[in-house]
């Protein structure tokens, strides 16, 4: 249980990060935390050739709090979020996400944009993320660029991302004090990886009501207008109570396929999200 | 064999090193240093046996590479000699039978302490959440759980865990 060999340089420039990551003559990887790397390399599941590490860069630590948007930067920590880093409203949605990842020691140093970059797809970031309308700025040899965060997921392990690129920031829109959030992890054990998520957001303010249902094995699944589980309200006011039926055929209507077990453990992380409103 | 030089504080001394860069924080800290109070049960991250203070903060030290904490201060549990909130955790665990084996009691202690400091008013649920990172195959937690429950009263009450050793 210890890692093949690697090689391993610590940059304390960006541009410098990404010339080593876009190196051909070697498999590189970038190591912020290292709390879901280090165990793929423990257990020799990764065998990259060179790690990249990129605690040493500044920018990647910023945490910019506007009155609208909001921008953390990649190597932010869990422990940091769940602490109340991030100022208002917004910030006590995140801090409350960032408390149930893994356990205390993961998350003082386990990072917002590791955990994105290694593309879990029951990571509660890429749930909570998608639910909130971020988006993940990528830097990289052509410089910066912008993907939402709902489409940053390819596939399960695999994030929408160039060799030489990395995860820069996490940008997101600041919530409005009247806005309502839930946000449900089934898991068995406290911490784990959840086995479903279920997130609502109901922002009257700028007329949202938007469900994520998420750790399906790929991507989460957005209901962009989450009013049709409710059996009353809308996007302006306060949703009534959940519909469960109505959820249920809209789940299969978008596509999420599984057995009994899976379909019934979404369906009520989604319930229960939606009665934390 | 590809080396690094690091140099790093561990339980106030100063210490140097080449290393290869795979060697993790637990390894080098029982290979290099002895300090074989650290302890390896998973090398994943999840049992919480390795967890040591790296700057301050509780961090598992089998996923942390030694070449990553260059420059770091890094306490293990044998560098909490004057620490008094320590002394009263291993009176505590003493009392209340917290440990059988001990083998998870290193990072019990060190996550313990860092409970204790952090969250003053937690209550046994509380502290079952927060200790959910380390496990034990042992005791079934209650007497941990007891342990820590009693330090916190104490530091409340102003009072010290008896018997003074």
């Amino acid at each position: 249980m210890k890692p093949a060999a690697f090689e391993y340089e610590r940059p304390e420039r960006l541009d410098d990060v990404c010339t080593l990551l876009a190196r051909e003559d070697v498999m590189a990887k970038p190591i912020a935390g290292g709390q879901s790397l280090g165990p793929m390399l423990n257990l020799r599941l990764a065998q990259p050739e060179l790690l990249v590490d990129l605690l040493r860069i500044p920018e990647l630590r910023r945490i910019e709090a506007g009155k609208d948007v909001i921008e953390l930067g990649a190597c932010v920590t869990h422990a940091d979020i769940e602490d109340g880093c991030v100022p208002g409203s917004t910030g006590s949605v995140l801090a409350g996400v960032a408390a149930r990842i893994a356990y205390r020691a993961v998350r003082n140093r386990g990072t917002i944009g590791g955990s994105l970059a290694h593309a879990d797809p029951a990571a509660d970031w890429l749930s909570c993320l998608s639910a909130l309308g971020a988006e993940a700025v990528i830097y990289g040899p052509s410089g910066q660029r912008v993907v939402p965060v709902e489409s940053y997921l390819v596939g399960a392990f695999e994030a929408a991302m160039e060799q030489g690129e990395i995860l820069e920031a996490v940008r997101l829109p600041a919530i409005s004090k009247d806005t309502r959030w839930g946000f449900y992890k089934v898991c068995r054990k406290t911490g784990e990886f959840a086995q479903a998520i279920g997130a609502v957001l109901c922002d009257p303010e700028r007329g949202v009501l938007r469900a994520v249902i998420g750790a399906t094995n790929s991507s989460p699944t957005i209901i962009e207008d989450a009013s049709p589980f409710f059996e009353s309200g809308g996007p302006k006011e306060k949703p009534g109570p959940f519909n469960r039926s109505a959820a249920r055929r809209m789940m299969v209507g978008s596509g999420l396929d599984g057995d009994d077990y899976f379909m019934q453990i979404h369906l009520i992380a989604l319930e229960r999200a939606a009665k934390m409103l | 064999m590809n080396v690094k030089d690091v140099q790093l504080t561990v339980n106030g001394k100063t210490v140097s090193a080449q290393v290869e860069p795979r060697r993790h924080l637990a390894d080098f800290l029982r290979e290099n240093c002895l300090l074989t109070g650290t302890h390896l049960g998973c090398e994943q991250g999840v049992c919480g046996a390795c967890t040591v203070l790296i700057d301050g903060k509780p961090a598992r030290s089998c996923i942390a590479y030694a070449v990553a904490c260059d420059g770091a201060q890094v306490q293990t549990i044998e560098g909490f000699e004057d620490d008094a909130l320590m002394h009263e955790l291993h009176k505590a665990f003493s009392a209340e039978h917290g440990l059988q084996c001990g083998y998870c009691t290193p990072g019990m202690l060190i996550t313990a302490r860092d409970i204790v400091l952090r969250l003053p008013d937690a209550n046994p649920d509380r502290i079952r959440v927060e200790l959910s990172g380390n496990l034990c195959r042992c005791t079934g937690y209650v007497g941990i759980v007891r342990a820590v429950s009693r330090v916190l009263a104490a530091r409340r009450d102003g009072t010290k865990i008896q018997p003074e050793y």
